[in-house]
């Protein structure tokens, strides 16, 4: 480190290259929120004049509403129930030397590198043997499964990072294990809980390929969105909506991001 | 009482050896504590993961005729994947267009990674955040924003056209596989970004202090120590864009047209329009096996690769 930036001219053409790429991830987005104010059905360059009527009519879209709303209600409980498991799961992979861990921690693992669509499929075929009907409650299901990964990885950072030893104080000073959790562990652990609440929101919020398999008839907000992108003349109200999720989406995720790493660039135990 | 004050006077002694032994027989415990928290995580991911594919494993042996569905065990689904052309077909190129799409990825995100973890000193965490960030906005807005942009009438053809860099619009940009690896790319980006950066930002400065002593300049050091240090994080990150990716449905389908179309997009139609879940199934578990193997021969090949260098 006592010679952090010795290259000179690499670490310039790395800065431009740099802006090139965020340039790259960018652009796109900013697409959205850019053609939601243009006044034109089709959604081409150039650019007509400035309107806020897609604001206007998305406003009075029941259906829309309907989709916000049934989202909001399976983000809202796949969160909880994602982000509880994940606090069971985190606590005990780092505070007990469990035999076969690795094994253990790689089956929670495991819905990250299983593509989408094949568990969809399969817990489809499930719940139509089951004779489970297709609703909220069956996506919810489904988006659990997706999250309860996400929960850990984000736990499991923040349960390392504290010092344990404040647990054992607390052990040591008569306190039994329940008190402990809610006293001591919880509080310490919490940005990382509120962290895990937020991401397995926005992941639930915006996942497609798993409701659209276990839906049903009712319609979260990506299934609605899939279904207008076929129609010209409904784009620009989903592109109005798209650019609400989106500055929304920014606020949540840096919200979240910044209270799970602030936390763990701490020094441990400094949370108090 | 003076007994009591003996007692007393002697605990604090005897004291450590016996939250000694306490401990150690929580410690011996202490698995089965950990497997007591562990329980309702493990237990509700693995019935989840192991039923459903329990189920859709058995169905793939069963036949569809009609609107009835034959239980009788029949090897028939699998034979017609592996005879009719069109699902090798849309197999490979979903396995294609992954393998690309994970190579291009990895590729663009690794100077970037590199940036962030080796000349950013200050506002690390706001980097890391400004890169991840378009990653958690609404992932089908964002295909149908590439959609925008590479269009027939699109943001750049229209721009190449009005620069004069070419008289028709280019056809090829959408509903291509071009355009689905583009637009992969794009939204997979934060799997590449994140594992590089963690592999490189773990890397012992003091080496690369070492090798230039040693007289390696920039290149060299970056090729002989930053480069095998930082493998880990490149093959986890092709991992994590090739396997989801190879299952994507809603990319091909905006974005892909008649050649774009990929696996996932069969599968759904089994289910879906053509009705025939048991066939379906039988191409979810060969993809699954597939992509499975190709996966372990990857590490496999990539673990023998970096233990050479190393």
């Amino acid at each position: 480190m006592s010679r952090p930036n010795n290259f000179g001219n690499p670490s310039r053409l790395l800065a431009g290259y740099a802006i090139l790429y965020l340039a790259f991830l960018y652009i796109p987005v900013l697409f959205l929120p850019l053609f939601s104010f243009n006044d034109a059905l089709h959604v081409t360059f150039p650019l007509k004049g400035f309107t806020t009527k897609w604001y206007e009519q998305m406003f009075y879209d029941e259906k829309m509403h309907q989709a916000l709303w049934n989202s909001i209600k399976v983000g809202a409980v796949t969160s909880v129930v994602a982000t509880t498991l994940g606090i069971f799961g985190a606590k005990a992979v780092t505070r007990f030397r469990i035999p076969g861990q690795k094994p253990v921690i790689s089956v929670i693992m495991l819905p990250l590198v299983i593509p989408v669509i094949i568990m969809g499929v399969a817990l489809l075929i499930l719940f139509t043997r089951i004779g489970l009907p297709l609703t909220l409650f069956t996506v919810t299901l489904g988006h659990i499964l997706i999250c309860v990964p996400f929960a850990m990885a984000t736990l499991m950072a923040r349960f390392e990072g504290f010092d344990r030893s404040m647990e054992e104080a607390a052990a040591d000073l008569g306190d039994n294990a329940w008190h402990i959790f809610w006293r001591v562990t919880f509080p310490l652990v919490f940005p990382g809980v509120l962290a895990s609440l937020l991401l397995c929101f926005t992941i639930s919020f915006d996942e497609f390929i798993m409701a659209f398999f276990l839906a049903g008839t009712e319609q979260t907000l990506p299934i609605f969105i899939y279904g207008q992108l076929r129609f010209p003349q409904r784009l620009p109200s989903v592109l109005a909506l798209g650019a609400c999720i989106l500055v929304v989406s920014f606020f949540v995720v840096f919200f979240s991001q910044w209270l799970q790493r602030r936390g763990n660039a701490k020094p441990t135990g400094a949370g108090i | 009482m003076s007994d009591s004050a003996a007692l007393a006077g002697t605990q604090p002694d005897q004291r450590p050896s016996f939250g000694e032994r306490i401990r150690r027989f929580y410690s011996r415990s202490e698995a089965m504590r950990g497997y007591t928290l562990l329980s309702p995580t493990l237990l509700v991911m693995a019935t989840m993961l192991c039923i459903p594919f329990g189920i859709m494993v058995l169905m793939s042996f069963w036949t569809q005729s009609g609107f009835d569905i034959s239980t009788t065990f029949s090897l028939d689904n699998y034979v017609s994947v592996a005879e009719k052309p069109i699902f090798q077909a849309l197999l490979i190129r979903s396995l294609i267009i992954s393998g690309f799409c994970a190579v291009a990825t990895v590729l663009i995100s690794y100077p970037m990674a590199y940036y962030v973890a080796f000349h950013v000193h200050r506002r690390k965490l706001l980097w890391i955040i400004l890169m991840t960030l378009p990653f958690w906005t609404s992932y089908l807005l964002r295909v149908f924003a590439w959609k925008v942009i590479l269009g027939f009438n699109g943001v750049l053809n229209t721009g190449l056209m009005s620069v004069g860099l070419i008289e028709q619009p280019l056809e090829f940009l959408i509903y291509s596989p071009t355009a689905v690896v583009i637009t992969l790319a794009h939204a997979w980006a934060a799997f590449a970004i994140l594992p590089i950066y963690v592999s490189l930002e773990k890397i012992d400065r003091s080496l690369l202090e070492a090798a230039a002593d040693l007289g390696d300049g920039p290149v060299r050091s970056f090729f002989r120590v930053t480069l095998p240090l930082s493998l880990p994080g490149v093959i986890a990150a092709m991992l994590l864009i090739f396997i989801p990716t190879v299952g994507d449905y809603v990319t091909p389908a905006l974005v892909g047209g008649p050649d774009g179309l990929m696996m996932a997009n069969l599968i759904q139609a089994m289910f879906g329009k053509m009705n025939n879940w048991p066939l379906g199934s039988a191409l979810a578990v060969s993809m699954m096996i597939i992509v499975t193997l190709i996966a372990l021969v990857y590490v496999w090949i990539t673990r023998k690769l970096v233990g050479r260098i190393a």
